[in-house]
This record gives C-alpha cells, structure tokens and sequence, in this order.
C-alpha cells in the first residue's frame, strides 16, 4: 500500500460513520453534493481527520476541497 | 427560473433579449419555498415582527396587543432611562442629527471623544475606539489585527460578525470546537511557532446563553503565545465586580489584549466598541477599514451611550435584578418540563430547545398570542441544527411579570404539545 492509499483508507474510514447513503467512497465523491453534508457535519468530519493525522486544515484551505481525493491529497501535502 | 420557455409576454425587453441571462437570485428559491410552505400553514412570520409602540424597556405593542418583551437585549433596561434619554436630546439640539462624516474626517465631535472616555473609565483600560456598530468592531479588529501569513483561532459557535471578520482579512482561519480548552490547546500546539496568532473567544455564547471557561482558555492562549481578542457583547454590565464582563469575572483582565463590545444591548442604543492597554492601539484608527470607510454614529446616539455606561458604573441594583430575573425564569421554565440550553441560568440569556421548525415556530406563536414576545433563532445561526426559542431577561422585568411570563410558557407549551 502506497502512502496516498493509506491516507485514503484512513480518511474513508471517519467518513464512513457520516456516510449515511452508503454511497461508494472514490477519489471523484463530493462531500456537499454527493453525500450532502451540511455545515456541522463537515466541522466534526474535518475535527476527526485533523486529530487523525494530528494536522490543521484551515478553513481556508476547507473552501477549496470539494471531493475525497482533493482532501486526500491536502492531508498527504500537510502530513509531509 | 432560466427556462426560456416559461417567458410571458409583459416580461421586460431586455429579458427576452437576454433569455438565459441567470437569475441571481435564483439560489434562494429553496429558502423562499421553505419559508411560503411555513406562512402557508397560518403562522405569522417570525422574522417580521412590527412594534408598533414601545411603552418601556419590556413592553411593546405589537399588532395593536400589549406585548411583554422577553427577547431584546436590553439587559440592563436603559433605554428609557430619564438621563440617557435627555443627553440624546440634548445633543441633536446642540449638535444636530447626524456628523455625515468618517470618524477619520468630519465625523469625531466632542461626544465621540466623551463616549470613548466614558468606555476608558468603565474599563479601567488605556484606549477605546468606538465604531458605529459592533458588527462593524469585529470586523474591523480582526480583520485588521490578523494579516496575511497569520492565524486567527476560533471558537465554531462564534457570532457571525467574527466569522465575516475572518473572512474579510487575509489571515489562516482556524476553528476549534465550541468551549473545548483541550481542542483549543491542540490545535494552537499545530500551528507554526513563529507565525502571529489571534483567539478570538465570546464571553457569553448568544445562542444557549452558556459562558466560556475564559480562564483555561485565556491561559491555553498565552502558553502558546497567541494575542486574545474577547467580545463581551452579552456580558457587559452585569458580569464581574465592574461589570465589565465575563473576561473581568474569570480573573482575566490582564491577560486579554482586546475586549470588543456593543452599545445595543446593555447600554441601550447602538454602536460598537474596542478596548485595549496596548501601547499602539491608537494606529488602528488609521488603518481599520470598517472604522474609516463608514459615517461616525450621531451625536445623539454617541451622547446616549456615554450618560448610559456612566450610569452602569453604578448599576448594583440593576445587576442584582437582572439575575434574580434570570435564575427564576430558568428554574421555571426547567419545572415546567422545558430544554434549556444551560443546566442553570450562567447568563441573562435562557434558551428553550425546541424538537423542530414546527414545533418552534407553533410555540413562537402561541406566546405572541398570549402576549409574549421571544426571538426565535434556527439553523445555520444555531449550534447543532437546534430550533430555539431565545428569553433575553432585562433588570426591569418585574416580578409579577416574570410570573406571567412563566405562566404563558406553560399554556403554549401545553397547547403546542411540547411539555406535559
Ligand atoms: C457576540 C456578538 N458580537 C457582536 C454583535 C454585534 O453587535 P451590534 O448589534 O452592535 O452590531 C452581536 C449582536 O448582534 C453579538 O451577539
């Protein structure tokens, strides 16, 4: 398993407690359009993922991640 | 809708001409569905109420009814205070209704330079700067305080007006969860040690009416070397021996760099503020773009607020009647079988939870009816998705009217269902 596909397995595993569609988790899956999380869920989520990788994403950084596998590789990028 | 198919004929020209030119307000249909379907079902619309005559600091009429006011922010009932209200005429007679100028040009008179004294006084503290609203002193500090390169940490229940104030600067965002001194410690412990760090915290949190535990976080804060900016909207008056706030409460006050507040709850009129010993405090005049861009406040208003916080200086009494107001609401409404949002009343704000839109807006109701008027607060400005129906309690609500105010939420709260 490559870094990115550990980070990835990681990053699904916190989504999946809020993945209540149960859709396929890719690279390509939208967290506001596809598993249509509101504002409060994605505050928990990004909480969960930072103290994961004991990383910030900072809010700015949070607007312009807009799929699993952009959020991927900005926590691939803040772990490094 | 962009549908060209859906023209009519006395549409203007320039549509027709134009036929798929979007419609920016488009993106609200789904809130202008929502709000139809809640107006549909026979309820008055919560967000457009009309006082028609106030009568006193808690008293309104409202759609030709004598209304209790129980939602206000009027803490410390000074509105109509005899001296408040004879300094404001007393300056439009001598100064006129308005500066029509920037604090920076035309637009600093006397009474500015007074209120700022008064605020300096009330604070014990070296500087004041007033802005025209406290919306606009968030803005303005933060923005200015924090640049590029640097951190701002902040609570995720902050008031919009620091969140806007985040996002009008160039600064790193960075949330914490709401009160969490140990999530605080995390995520300052992540950030670069060199970079310039600003937490912004609330004493009193407006929406549950819950105060933060200033002194953890104050010291979390200092450990990491971060600057503190504190606003003390809902804690001016009645918190600490001065009544400065919760900051002066939790023993804090040498440690906060800036404390932020508003004239248009405690004082009675409206206006904005920041207050700080820091020895270059006074540059900010210069380069605070919501204090520079925009009209001073007239000086009526600017002579209404200084009389009021030099009447708060001495306002024991008032304090003392705001929190026997406070506690027995909260004890009452908790006997009646409510959802607070605090085990007891930590603030003069008590906040009833409600199960869901219906439900808050059916109680909201229901209290109008009988002559009690509350704010009704409901996602995105409330923590967690809750329906809320918000009691601000002001010192002059008397007795008997806090008893007809318990009185009331127990018959809507029997009607509506939402209590046994
Ligand atoms: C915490 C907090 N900060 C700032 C403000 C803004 O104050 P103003 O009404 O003076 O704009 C408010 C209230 O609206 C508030 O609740």
């Amino acid at each position: 398993m490559t870094n990115r596909d550990d980070t990835f397995a990681k990053v699904t595993a916190l989504i999946e407690p809020f993945n209540k569609k149960g859709i396929a988790l890719t690279d390509a899956v939208r967290f506001a359009q596809d598993l249509e999380w509101d504002s409060l869920t994605v505050m928990d989520f990004v909480a969960a993922v930072e103290d994961e990788f004991d990383i910030i994403i900072t809010m700015n950084m949070q607007a312009e991640i807009e799929t699993i596998g952009q959020l991927v590789d900005a926590v691939e990028k803040l772990k490094a | 809708m962009t549908d060209a198919g859906t023209l009519r004929e006395d549409r203007p020209l320039d549509a027709l001409e134009h036929p798929s030119a979007p419609d920016l307000l488009a993106k609200f249909d789904p809130l202008i569905a929502e709000r139809q379907a809640l107006l549909d079902t026979g309820v008055r619309d919560p967000f457009a109420i009309v006082m028609e005559k106030v009568l006193s600091p808690t008293e309104a009429i409202i759609g030709g009814k004598h209304t209790i006011l129980l939602g206000t922010y009027n803490y410390m009932g000074m509105t109509f205070d005899p001296d408040v209200v004879a300094a404001g005429k007393r300056a439009l007679d001598e100064f006129g209704a308005g500066t029509t100028g920037s604090r920076v040009l035309n637009g600093t008179y006397q009474g500015h330079r007074e209120c700022e004294d008064a605020l300096k006084d009330f604070y014990g503290m070296d500087h004041a700067i007033v802005f025209s609203t406290g919306y606009q002193a968030n803005l303005g500090m933060i923005s200015t305080l924090a640049g590029k390169g640097d951190y701002i940490i902040l609570d995720a229940d902050s008031h919009a007006s620091i969140y806007d104030g985040c996002w009008l600067g160039n600064a790193e965002i960075v949330r914490f969860r709401h009160n969490s001194v140990e999530d605080l410690d995390k995520r300052l412990g992540r950030l670069p040690k060199e970079a310039g760090k600003l937490v912004v915290l609330e004493g009193v949190y407006s929406m549950l009416g819950d105060i933060a535990p200033l002194k953890e976080m104050v010291a979390v804060a200092k450990k990491h070397g971060a600057m503190i900016l504190c606003d003390e909207a809902h804690g001016m008056g009645f918190f600490g021996a001065h009544g400065r706030g919760v900051f002066e409460e939790a023993g804090v006050e040498d440690d906060v760099d800036f404390v932020v507040g508003t004239f248009s709850k405690s004082v009675g009129t409206v206006g904005g503020f920041c207050v700080s010993n820091h020895p270059k405090f006074e540059v900010l005049r210069l380069v605070c773009r919501p204090y520079v861009f925009t009209a001073s406040l007239p000086p009526s208003v600017v002579a209404t607020a200084a009389t009021s916080i030099r009447k708060l200086m001495h306002a024991g009494d008032k304090r003392e009647r705001l929190w026997a107001n406070s506690r027995r609401l909260h004890q009452g409404l908790r006997d009646l079988g409510f959802t607070l949002g605090t085990k007891s009343a930590e603030s003069a704000i008590i906040a009833v939870i409600l199960s869901d839109q219906t439900q808050a807006v059916g109680m909201w109701q229901a209290l109008l009816e009988l002559g009690l008027y509350v704010n009704m607060a409901r996602p995105p400005a409330t923590p967690a998705g809750t329906y809320l129906l918000r009691c601000s309690l002001c010192a002059e609500h008397r007795d008997e009217q806090v008893g007809q105010i318990i009185d009331m939420f127990a018959q809507a709260g029997r009607a509506v269902g939402c209590i046994a």
